[in-house]
């Protein structure tokens, strides 16, 4: 794989350990990613992928006893220092969900939420994210006459997508998933995975799956976690392929996991 | 100033006012039983307790109300405590989804929330009049009892429902049927948190002073219960008739209210106390 | 033993049976002396004086007095504490902190009503000069301390029931947890809300000794919290102690006075039922 400028990483976590209490369940992590790729983590369950994948937005500040050391940078800045608002990294670092949670608001409201709770009160500008925000979630089409209904009121896949339409409205650079389509049927997945591929054009897309399938198709690079360690990371068609370690040759085979 | 430092700031300010608010019931608790303990404290002693009442209050003491509130308590569990736990029981156990089980639920729910001063109408109407039992500790301890009722069958039921399903069903393949599964496994399992429910049950009965004072009961009186159907008083009636009567140049009756206060505070402290502890001991213990 | 058990759960049937037969027949008795109309609309209650009055207004008004001051104490503060305690607070706070939020709930209300009178109200008289030794304020107030923890605690429940997910995706928008707490958890679990302040609400309507001991005994038709009143509870206390003959309009007064609590607690708790069952439903 080849080696990242300082320019060119987008992210990048260095010798970073996670521990739960007593637990590590991350040791020693390092791994650069760069800018507008899909890149996917994935491992057993367990392994620490998902631990991983929040240290970026932060979203483990509130679980108890979560302690970290080491350093996770986003474009060059380290995010975990005192003076980082951890709100507005947040809209930097925009994250989807194992399971769909739109709010119990109407579909619209779920997508203008993100403008409104920053204090911007301009209709119009509203209006249009909104409406930009669905098209880019590949949702408009089948939600632009019913905006003022309820969420809940759609299917599964749909959720999910409104779920990614209400993280795009922030503008964000980069875009979480944590398992987005493991609750999913196979045809909403279809759709969440061709969208995955045409937003890798503007954002940096990290991806925990269980599916290695699904890690196949979408990703340019993948992560194999195993047991809190980052055992390798390359091209996905060298980790598919021609791994250089046998504990992930073993679970891309289906051996364990 | 940014929008996103305002809401930083307005979110901090939020989590002080939160922490304000909870500590604010608990400080006026505070001040309020230092008030009673600094104006009572030195009136609690063997004396107080042993003494009857009287019109000069230096000399009075809660004797009977002492004697009347254990009276009302045992009376009141031994009434309240097979009747709400075999209802209990049946609730969750045996009246599942009928149309009779959705009614009692519906009636439960209702009785839980009615004053305490119309059970007393009840039991005036129904124990001290229609069934005669005058104005006695029975009359008493009756009505008190329907008051309990709903609590202790709402807590019963809870206890019961953490019982996991894989214990009725392991006994059931056992071939017991579902009273002996319910008397050999479940209730055994769910003795902690029935035991807890009916001691908060019957602390919240020793509180109670309106149905009681609606039954009839006196509040000045001058001999020790004999049986059930003697008159009576309890610690909150007593308390409840010193608090409304005027200053004298003998002494102060803000004295011994606050020092019947500290003994009422103390039986009710020690049960709610009991209570917390066997719930987290409980809780503990069993991990499903 | 099923059987056994049924009648004892069929207790609590005649509980109420016994409760509406009781309130309701010696009413009627009463009610065949003044009629239905006057005691709605008369604007005055003195049953025992030498010129009767029994309108039931001036004790309605007395009991939502009482009732509006402890609501307006209890409400902000239960619910600020329950979004405190849910969203905000570290979990072992919880852990201690309940059990002595707890303790305010076990306090005999007797003793909240001493309380009231010889601690609240002095302290009051201070800074308003014209307070009566009984008020409603005083009463309300120690009213609104004791319900906090009914309402913060079920109220804590409701919140507490919304899915992690919801959270994990407003933090995940860079809500702070006043937004997370107030634009996402909040509506999500208002219904849960809305039925422990009814509840509560219910309780206070019902609630005795305090605005017994505290509140005074005079039917009042006021609005003014510095002024004594008599709540409908008040008044069947002070009724029952003193010497009525059995039998007696004045006797029967105090059940009309008890149909008319228990009606207005009935329609209470029955609202908030349904409105607990239609919530269950929706998360099943």
């Amino acid at each position: 794989m080849e080696k990242l400028s300082i320019k060119e990483k987008k992210l990048e976590a260095i010798n970073l350990d996670v521990y739960y209490g007593q637990k590590q369940v991350l040791k020693n992590v390092n791994i650069a990613i760069k800018a507008n790729t899909v890149t996917a983590f994935i491992g057993p369950s367990g392994c620490g992928k998902s631990t991983f994948l929040r240290t970026f937005n932060r979203m483990n500040d509130y679980v108890e006893g979560f302690r970290k050391e080491g350093d996770i940078i986003i474009d060059g800045k380290d995010i975990y220092q005192k003076m980082v608002r951890v709100e507005e990294l947040r809209k930097k670092v925009g994250m989807v969900f194992q399971k769909p949670n739109p709010f119990p608001k109407t579909i619209f409201e779920n997508v203008a939420y993100g403008l409104k709770i920053q204090g911007i009160k301009n209709k119009k500008l509203i209006e249009e994210t909104v409406e930009k925000s669905l098209k880019q979630s590949a949702l408009w089409d089948e939600v632009k006459d019913d905006l003022k209904k309820s969420a809940l009121s759609l299917s599964g896949g749909q959720q999910q997508r409104l779920c990614i339409a209400r993280a795009l409205a922030l503008e964000p650079s980069i875009l979480l998933m944590d398992e987005p389509a493991s609750a999913l049927d196979p045809i909403s997945t279809s759709k969440i995975e061709d969208l995955i591929w045409e937003l890798k054009e503007k954002y940096t897309i990290v991806i925990v799956t269980h599916n290695m399938q699904q890690a196949g198709r979408i990703s340019d690079n993948t992560a194999f976690f195993y047991m809190g360690d980052l055992v390798e990371y390359d091209e996905t068609k060298t980790i598919f392929t021609n791994p250089k370690q046998e504990r992930t040759q073993n679970y891309i085979t289906g051996r364990f996991g | 100033m940014t929008n996103a430092d305002k809401n930083r700031i307005k979110d901090k300010m939020f989590g002080y006012f939160g922490m304000a608010c909870t500590f604010f019931g608990i400080f006026m608790l505070l001040i309020f039983l230092s008030d009673i303990v600094i104006s009572g404290w030195q009136k609690v002693d063997f004396d107080f307790l042993s003494s009857f009442p009287s019109s000069r209050p230096k000399k009075a003491g809660i004797y009977p109300a002492l004697i009347g509130t254990l009276w009302i308590l045992g009376l009141t569990a031994i009434i309240a405590l097979p009747i709400g736990i075999a209802a209990g029981v049946y609730f969750e156990e045996y009246a599942k989804k009928s149309k009779m089980a959705n009614f009692l639920e519906i009636n439960l729910a209702n009785l839980a929330g009615v004053p305490s001063i119309i059970y007393g109408l009840l039991g005036l109407q129904i124990f001290v009049r229609t069934l005669n039992f005058g104005t006695s500790i029975l009359s008493g301890a009756c009505t008190l009892a329907l008051l309990i009722l709903p609590i202790i069958i709402v807590s019963t039921r809870e206890a019961l429902k953490a019982v996991p399903d894989s214990i009725r069903q392991a006994s059931y393949g056992m071939g017991a049927n579902t009273w002996q599964t319910i008397w050999h496994q479940v209730l055994p399992a769910s003795s902690g948190g029935i035991i807890t429910g009916i001691i908060l049950a019957i602390s919240r009965a020793i509180g109670e002073t309106a149905p009681l004072i609606v039954i009839g009961a006196a509040t000045y009186i001058t001999y020790i219960p004999e049986d059930a159907m003697s008159n009576f008083t309890v610690l909150p009636m007593q308390i409840y008739d010193w608090v409304g009567m005027p200053e004298t140049p003998d002494g102060d009756y803000k004295t011994i209210s606050s020092a019947g206060i500290i003994v009422l505070l103390m039986i009710t402290f020690l049960l709610n106390g009991i209570a917390v502890f066997l719930r987290n001991r409980w809780q503990k213990k069993v991990k499903w | 033993m099923k059987r056994v058990l049924m009648i004892c759960a069929i207790i609590t049937v005649l509980t109420t049976v016994g409760i509406v037969w009781v309130l309701f027949s010696e009413s009627y008795t009463f009610f065949q002396h003044v009629s239905i109309w006057d005691f709605l609309t008369d604007t005055k209650w003195s049953p025992v004086s030498t010129e009767k009055h029994f309108g039931i207004l001036p004790l309605l008004s007395g009991t939502l007095l009482t009732t509006i001051i402890s609501m307006a104490i209890a409400v902000p503060m239960g619910v600020t504490i329950a979004i405190y305690l849910s969203e905000y607070a570290p979990k072992k706070f919880r852990y201690y902190i309940k059990p002595m939020l707890e303790i305010l709930a076990s306090v005999p209300t007797v003793v909240y009503g001493f309380f009231a009178l010889t601690v609240v109200t002095p302290f009051l008289q201070n800074y308003i000069p014209n307070l009566s030794g009984f008020n409603a304020l005083s009463a309300g107030l120690v009213m609104g301390i004791m319900i906090i923890p009914m309402i913060s605690s079920l109220s804590e429940d409701a919140l507490y029931a919304v899915p992690k997910s919801l959270r994990e995706g407003a933090y995940g928008m860079g809500s702070t947890r006043l937004q997370t707490s107030f634009q996402v958890i909040l509506p999500a679990a208002s219904s849960g809300i809305i039925v422990s302040i009814i509840l509560a609400f219910a309780r206070a309507v019902g609630e005795t000794m305090i605005v017994t001991v505290a509140a005074g005994n005079m039917a009042n038709l006021t609005a003014d919290p510095r002024e004594t009143v008599a709540t409908i509870t008040a008044f069947i206390v002070n009724m029952s102690t003193g010497d009525v003959p059995q039998d007696s309009i004045e006797y029967q007064t105090i059940f009309a006075a008890g149909v008319t609590l228990f009606v207005f607690t009935f329609i209470l708790n029955s609202i908030s039922f349904l409105i607990k069952k239609r919530f269950q439903e929706k998360y099943d």
